[in-house]
Order: C-alpha cells, then structure tokens, then sequence
C-alpha cells in the first residue's frame, strides 16, 4: 500500500472517487509512513492518527451511500501548527503554547474538513513563524529529507518536509516573508503564496498582520491549485479578505498544460534579484529554465526594482512592529502556560513577566525587542514609519514591472538548504535568506515556488519563484504548470522520485509518531 | 490621607482653572465593536466571548457598521466633521482586563474631530465646550479583586476577570482646553457631562446611565497663577460616575491643586482616582505626556471611507438637539423653571411630551407624572413611565376634567391601571369607581344629613357657612367617595335654605 503516499493528490483523487481505494486505505498508508520516517525526520509537533482514520471512515461511508463530495475528501493533508485546530495541540512551534488546544478551527480548517481532506496532525515550524530554517521550534528541528544534516527550510519546515518525504500529499502553510515558498525550494516541493486577502488568516495565529498569508503545500502544481480552491475566497471573519470572487486556480493549472501555454508570455527577471549573493548551481539552475522558457516561446525582459534593495531592512522593523504587538496577548491569563516567577510577590505583572520569559524562545524575544523599539515614540516615524514608506516604494517597482510584464522570475531562495547551525548564531546571515521572497510579502502579490532541478555542487533542490499581479494568483498556476510540465518532460522524471530513501526507524517509532 | 483644601473663593482669587474632559459613552450596539458576541450587561461571566473579543491566538476583529454609525450620529450631534478617511490603531499596554494586551483606539485619524456644544448654566451663562475629537475604541474587561478587605487590587490575594464588557464599544469624546471657566468650574463640568449624556439618550446610541457605567468622564483640571499664561500641570481624575461627583471632583481638584500650589509645592502630573463616599481624589498612577502607547495603524483592519452621501442621510436622522427641545417644551407648556427642572431632573420629559400629544394639559401631565406616579415608581423601585403609558395617563386626566372622578377616586383608577387592570374606564367600570353625579341621590344624602345635625343647619342658615363642612363630610362618607366635593357644598348651602 506504500505506493498510495507516492500518488499527487490529484492521482489519489482519482481513485477515490473511483472507489479504487478507499479514505481509511490511504489515511493508513500515510500514518505508516509517518511511522516509518517521521522520528528521524520530526515534520510532526503532532499525529492525529485515530482521528484521520475516523474521518477517512466517515469520508468511505458517505462516498458509499452515493454523495458527492468534493474530488479532494479522503485525501490526507498536514497542517502548519500555526494553524488552529480544535482537536489538536496548537502551539506555533512555542513552548508558551505547550498542550493548548484551541476551541475553534482556523476558517481555513473548518474548509478542508467541509471538503472532507483528512488532517493527519500538526507540522514544526520556527517558534511563531520566526525563521528561515525550523531551527527555532521550541520542540526541536525537522529534517530536510534530502539531507538528514540539512535545514528543510522556515518557518514551515515541519509541511515542506512532511510533503517532500511523502508523508502527506498536501499541506497548509503560512507565508509572512517567505515561509511556504522558501521551504518548497529547499526541500524541491510547490508552494504558494496567495495575493494578500485571498486566503482567509483567522484563526492563523498572527506574526505580522499586513503580511501573513495562509497558503497551499504539495508536490505538484495541480495538487497546490486543488488546495488553493478549497481554501480560498472571501472569509468575514478577516477584514482584510477580498471580496473578489476567483477563479477556480485548478482549473487555471490545467490551462497550463496546454500547448502553446507559454507562447507570448512576456517573463520580467528581477535585475536586483541575481548575481552576488546567490550559488552558482542555483543560478545555473535558473537560467537553464529560462532557456527552456524561450524555447517554449516565452519572452524574456529583464526588469529592474530598485527598492527591492530595501526590502529586508523594512521587512524586519515592520514584522517586528506588528508581531511585539500580537505576541502581547500570550500572557499567561486566558490560555497557555503559567509560570510563576521564583522570587518576588504574585502580582499579574510578575506571572506575566516570568511566563513571557520562560515561554519565548530568544529569536522570539529578539523581534519584540526589536519591534517595541521601532514602535516607540520618537522613533516610530524614522523606523516603522519609513519602513512603510519603502513598501510603497516595493509596490511601485511590482506595479512598474508588471507594466511590461506578465509574471516576474527569480530563484526562489539565494542557496540551496544550508547546515543546521550554520547561520543560528548570525540573525542577519538567516534574515538575509528571505531577499528573494521578502517583497512579495511587502507588496501583497502572489509568488510560487517550484523545483527546477539540484544544484551541480550539492545535489540539493533549487526552487523557482514566480510572481504574478495581485489577484492574478490563477496565472502562477498556468505558468507554474507549464513549466513543471516543460522541466519533467527534460528530465523524464519528477523531481522528488529523486530524493534519497528515508531510512527506516519502524523499530523505534510509536504508535502517535514523533511528539 | 485628606488633603488639605483652600477656601474655593480664594482658590479662584489666585488662580485661573483650565478644564478638559474626556467622556466615555458607551454605545447600545446589538453586538460588540470588533465580534458577534453580545453587548449585554448583567450576563453570566465570561459567557458573552468569542476567540476575537478573549484575545485568543489567531482572532481577528470585524468592525461592527451599527456601531460605526451610531459614532458618526453622535460625532455630527456634538457638530463634529465626519473624517473621510478613518482608521483604527492599537494602543499598547500590558494589563489582564485587556485580553489582547492592546485596545483597538483610533489615534491619527478619529471617525469625529473638530465639533463644539453651547451649554447653558444655571445663571443663564453660555458656554461653548469645543471638541477637539470623538474616536471609537472598545471596551476593556472587568476585574473583581478577591480576598482584599476593601475590594480594591491592593491587599487582594486574586483577581477574577470577566471579559463580557471586553470589547463592547465605546466612543470617547475629547474636548479641547476650556479656559474661561472661573467660578463656574465645577458647574461647566457637571453640565458638560449632562449634554453629552443627554445627547447620547436622544440619539439612541447609549443608554446614557452612568450607574451602569454607560458614560463615564474623567476631568482633567489644572490651575494656572493670576497674571501668568503658561499652563499649570494637569491631573486626570478617572471613572467619575456621576453628574453630580463630575461637579465635587472639579471643585476638589480646585481646592487641592491652589492649597499645594500656594504652599510652594507642585502638582504632579498623574491620573487621579475619585472617591464616592469620601468626596476626595486620591493619586493613581503617575502620567506623563510621554506615556509610550506605542500607537500603530492596527493592521487587521481596513481604513474606513464612510462615504459623503451616507454621512448627509445620518446627519438626517438626528433628533432636534435636546436643549433646543428643552427651550421649545417649556415656551409651549408655559411652565416655570422649577416645574420644567421639575420634569426634566426627573426623566419624565419624554413622558409629558407623550401626555400632552394624548390631549391632556401640560399641567395636569406634569403633576401627574412628577407628583403621584414618580411616587409609586419610587416605592417600586421602578421607572415612572414603565408603570403607565401617557395615553392611559392623558384618559385619566381627561375624567378627572370632565368631573367624572375626583383626584382621590382618579389615584385609586391609576392603581387599577398600574395592577394591569385594563383601561381607565375598564378600571372604572370593573371597581365602581365612578363619581356619584346623580342630583336626587345627593339630596337625599344630604337632607338626612341636615336632619340629623339641626344644629349645623340653624348655623348654615345664620351665615356660618364654614359649618356646612361637618355635613359634606358626612355625604361624602355616605357616598363613599365617589361624589364631587364641590357640588356637595353647593346642594347643601341650596337644601340649608330649601329645606322645612
């Protein structure tokens, strides 16, 4: 049964509604594999496996009695643990939420289980988001499966990981300057980050309000845009939603595997976005999509952003800002752990001083710092202030550029997957990760991420981004798809069927997976 | 721990009192400002919560339109300029009644600015209170200290919190510096707080009762030397509840700001606390003006655009400002000013306004709702116009005017009517209450009266016509009642000299 976690979502689909296989069959491959890998590997804060196999059974019971569902119920999928689940532990990756199990889903929740995907449990991730490698999880680091030594990526590590070693098809994320996109480059999986409002964010535990976006996991384009469409569209629940009603972005993806997708597609490569900075096999990589893009009809047009220069510096006063705000309300008083401080009276100041102190990890710490400073008075208009005034700057250099253009190209991520430990004592070596991915958060437009192949030098995927206008999500996932269609007809095979084999640890592994 | 006080006379000799007020009103909305949860006083604790109003990870607030709209009713009441681009902002401080550790205010950019309103004091003074801004923002929790002899935080073992009220909306209404104010210090803030309050009620945006807490002022006061133009420092007295306590903790602040002052001491810029039962203020925290809030844009939410053609239909809506109402009542119903205070002090202009539209007499409305009926609702406990409604009232009067019921018969009627016994005339009919108005039967009454005191009758017929008392007495007694005095006396002065 094995061969089930290897199947798209898209191909496992098929054989449900077909009754080919059924819900509890492929919930159960996947918890196996979950068992088989996931101690070495740690995607998992939590496996929900008793509770996948109930809803797969639910899902098998209700296809037999002839409903018709939507193509995705029965398909397992992971879920970021930034995410609340009100029948899971939802700790974002911080030990201040250790044990807290919300009495609500996230609305993005509440729509996979309407559309009957099962959830398999909770994925690692940077404590609250903060990082670019998993390093930061108060629960400890997940593996990147191309390399056991190598960092899969941040903050979403643990749903990268988790769909790059096939312990799930699908899974949510949540982007606030690159944590879906940049951990699909480094672990060669998709991942989307939708126009800013496209996808609903409450009850998606805030790092950055004005950036976050919750978006779609998987191994191929298709599946992403599966996803897409059961998680999107207007929420009231989230004032800054969109209203706009969408396009169906399945639909979208398989326009890209038309012929002559690509023909007349005018592709703008971001001038600031190449060169120092940036590995060799990563940029080889880039170009050689290129070619195959103008080989396929495509036009390629440098473009210049001038303030993308800018864009980590604003990037991080403006997240920093907005998170020492959201982060204030773990205090101690409603939910979450309580620690009483060891000397001193009890006064709710001290509980929460000493709660704060024990339950924030120091990456955590360091960004509210850092945001309290930038928001005080007398500095907020040289920090936050012109922070803002260079994101208007950002979405004028998108808006210029899609002027001439129709979607913008640059490598999803300056290097491949780094060494854990490699830049956890050099906050800026780690921020600066995120160049690439960071102005799309800025500005609100929607980037993707696809593999396009290993770098010479290390072996290790590199990943595409593409952008695309904002609301115009459904062209990433035309373009996306041709060109994931191009590159696996060059290779004759799909990226991840590459990945080394994960070693077994059944021997080792417990019934409920790694905790 | 009483401070020591100046005369206020000689307080206002030496210094010149600037005044400034904050007031909160607190909006009657179906719902809080930023969730679904109910606006609703007096639920189980912690029973009207949703993850947006607790605070809990990953809620995010919606604004609450009615709540928007009733803040731009009262903003273009109080003659503001509704802003065309508005937004909220979070105001950052740690403290457990406040679930997200940030209240989402409006800072930069407040819904209501620039508007002003003329009040009139006892004298016959005008004043115009200018205000500089009317901002909405939601409520915080309540906190109810535990274990503590005197209910306040300090001594208390614990503290338990109830976020019902957390997140209920508020608009909080600023006034700019009032200068000018002398004498009339405390009155001009008693009355300040009165208009807002009454202004609030007739637009229907609050309740409007500050027992409940549904306005509520703190007064900022500071003095400043005869002769000299650089302002005294300020001190903010908070949560005064009162109209009343608005006007003792002005003229406190008065006379315990001169007396420092005047001893070489100096004012410390603080938020003070009011002390009902004491009458005194006492310190809190201290405030500075760079009390760091850390103020940003609050970026869950979109700016707000209310459009200039919704502005102008609201703007319809208003009621006729109420003490231009005032004015117009009182010129109508030609009362004095001690009866039209009468009415007015008792809550009961609505009510006599209804009376009077039902076609009683403003006088006879007024005694009736201030007089009998304002003492039942006291004895009950209630409001006086939840007891009657003013056309039950205005059919009542209209008996007593046609003589069908005395006062006396007319106060047993309104009982009736009070117990849900039907209409006056139902009560009437159901108790027999009607006034006797059958001559014959009165001259039998009052002949055998007559017979049976001949003393009395020999006196009537000498002249001493204050004898005849003793015999309206009498028939009224035997008529139960239900007769009317003044045809009584004027059949028994007509059998006196008729009868053999």
């Amino acid at each position: 049964m094995t061969y089930l976690t290897k199947l798209s979502a898209a191909a496992l689909s098929e054989l449900l509604v077909s009754k080919q296989v059924s819900a509890v069959e492929a919930t159960s491959a996947h918890l196996d594999h979950i068992t088989a890998v996931d101690t070495d590997l740690h995607a998992f804060l939590h496996v929900a496996g008793e509770a996948a196999l109930a809803t797969a059974a639910q899902i098998d019971a209700r296809r037999a009695a002839g409903e018709v569902l939507n193509p995705l119920a029965g398909v397992p999928i992971a879920i970021k643990d930034v995410l609340a689940t009100q029948d899971m532990p939802t700790t974002a990756g911080s030990k201040i939420l250790e044990g807290w199990v919300p009495p609500y889903d996230a609305t993005v929740v509440a729509r996979l289980r309407a559309a009957g995907l099962v959830p398999l449990g909770k994925t690692n991730m940077d404590e609250f988001a903060m990082g670019s490698s998993t390093e930061h999880s108060a629960y400890g680091i997940t593996r990147n499966p191309w390399d056991r030594d190598r960092i899969p990526g941040g903050s979403g590590g643990g749903s990268a990981a988790a769909v790059a070693s096939f312990q799930a098809p699908l899974a949510l994320g949540s982007d606030t300057g690159g944590s879906i996109r940049q951990p699909a480059a480094v672990t060669g999986s998709v991942g989307v980050k939708p126009t800013y409002g496209g996808v609903s964010r409450y009850g998606a535990i805030a790092l950055a309000s004005s950036l976050d976006q919750v978006g779609p996991v998987s191994r191929t384009v298709y599946d992403a845009a599966l996803l897409h469409d059961v998680i999107g569209g207007h929420d009231p629940l989230d004032s800054t939603s969109l209203t706009d009603s969408w396009p169906s972005m399945a639909a979208a993806a398989r326009d890209g595997l038309k012929d002559g997708a690509l023909t007349g597609v005018r592709i703008g490569v971001i001038k600031e976005l190449s060169g120092d900075g940036f590995q060799a096999g990563v940029t080889q990589r880039f170009n050689e999509t290129l070619a195959l893009l103008v080989a396929a009809g495509a036009e390629i047009i440098e473009v210049s952003a001038p303030n993308f220069e800018y864009a980590v510096a604003a990037y991080y006063l403006i997240l920093p800002a907005e998170a020492s705000s959201n982060l204030a309300r773990f205090d101690s008083v409603r939910f979450g752990i309580r620690v009483n401080p060891e000397s001193g009276s009890l006064t709710s100041e001290h509980v929460m001083s000493a709660t704060r102190e024990a339950g924030f990890g120091p990456e955590v710490k360091r960004r509210i710092i850092l945001g309290t400073y930038a928001l005080s008075a007398g500095y907020y208009d040289a920090y936050y202030g012109s922070a803002q005034k260079v994101r208007t700057l950002i979405q004028r250099d998108f808006a210029a550029a899609f002027g001439q253009v129709d979607v913008l190209m640059s490598p999803s991520a300056p290097t491949t997957a780094f060494k854990f430990g490699e830049k956890l004592a050099d906050p800026m070596a780690m921020y600066i990760n995120d160049v690439t991915t960071i102005p799309a958060n800025l500005a609100g437009v929607p980037g993707m991420s696809i593999p396009i192949g290993l770098a010479p030098e290390d072996g290790l995927p590199v990943g595409l981004q593409i952008m695309a206008p904002a609301k115009a999500d459904a062209r990433l996932y035309t373009v996306g798809a041709a060109i994931e269609q191009l590159l696996e007809a060059s290779w004759g095979h799909t990226m991840l069927s590459q990945a080394p084999a994960l070693t077994p640890t059944e021997m080792f592994a417990s019934e409920e997976g790694a905790v | 721990m009483k401070a020591e006080l100046m005369d206020f006379d000689k307080a206002l000799e030496l210094f010149e009192p600037v005044l400034g007020f904050e007031v909160h009103v607190e909006l009657n909305t179906k719902t809080k400002m930023f969730c679904g949860c109910a606006n609703e006083f007096g639920s189980g604790a912690n029973t009207n919560t949703c993850p947006t109003c607790l605070g809990l990870p990953g809620g995010l607030p919606q604004v609450n339109k009615k709540a928007l709209e009733s803040s731009i009713r009262l903003g273009l009441a109080l003659g503001c300029e509704i802003a065309e681009h508005s937004r909220f902002a979070r105001k950052n401080y740690f403290y457990p009644d406040t679930a997200k550790n940030f209240q989402t205010s409006q800072y930069d950019d407040p819904i209501c600015h620039d508007g002003s309103i003329t009040i009139e004091l006892e004298s016959g003074r005008l004043v115009t209170v200018e205000i500089e801004r009317a901002h909405m923002e939601d409520d915080a929790g309540k906190l109810t200290h535990m274990g503590g002899a005197t209910g306040r935080i300090q001594g208390a073992d614990y503290s338990l919190v109830d976020y019902n009220r957390g997140g209920v909306p508020l608009v909080e209404i600023v006034t700019q510096m009032i200068e000018g104010a002398e004498h009339d210090a405390p009155e001009i803030g008693k009355t300040y707080v009165a208009a807002i309050r009454e202004i609030a009620k007739a637009l229907g945006v609050s309740n409007a009762r500050m027992e409940e807490g549904n306005v509520r002022c703190d007064a900022n006061v500071s003095l400043r030397p005869r002769g000299s133009n650089v302002l005294g420092t300020r001190t903010e007295t908070k949560n005064v509840n009162s109209l009343r306590s608005v006007e003792r903790a002005v003229r406190y602040e008065i006379q315990r700001q001169a007396a420092v002052l005047s001893g070489g001491g100096t004012i410390t810029q603080e938020t003070r606390h009011w002390h009902e039962d004491t009458g005194i203020t006492s310190a809190g925290r201290p405030k500075s003006d760079a009390d760091d809030y850390r103020y940003f844009p609050e970026p869950d939410l979109l700016p707000m655009a209310p459009s200039r053609e919704w502005v102008e239909e609201l703007r319809l809506t208003l009621p006729e400002p109420p003490a231009a109402r005032r004015k117009r009542l009182q010129a109508a119903w030609g009362f004095v000013n001690l009866e039209f205070q009468d009415v007015v002090n008792s809550d009961l202009l609505d009510a006599v306004e209804a009376t009077v539209a039902a076609g009683a007499s403003a006088q006879a409305s007024r005694k009736w709702w201030t007089g009998e009926i304002a003492r039942l609702a006291n004895v009950a406990g209630v409001a006086a116009d939840s007891l009657v409604t003013p056309v039950q009232l205005a059919a009542l009067i209209a008996l007593v005017e046609a003589g069908s019921l005395t006062d006396r018969l007319a106060r047993q009627v309104l009982e009736g009517v009070i117990a849900g016994e039907g209409t006056p005339a139902e009560v009437i009919e159901s108790r027999g209450l009607a006034v006797v108005s059958d001559d014959g039967a009165l001259i039998a009454a009052i002949d055998a009266a007559l017979l049976g005191q001949p003393d009395v009758l020999v006196k009537i017929r000498d002249g001493k016509v204050q004898a005849a008392g003793a015999v309206i007495g009498a028939v009224m007694k035997a008529m139960r009642g239900q007769a009317d005095a003044a045809r009584v006396r004027e059949l028994v002065l007509e059998r006196a000299a008729a009868i053999e």
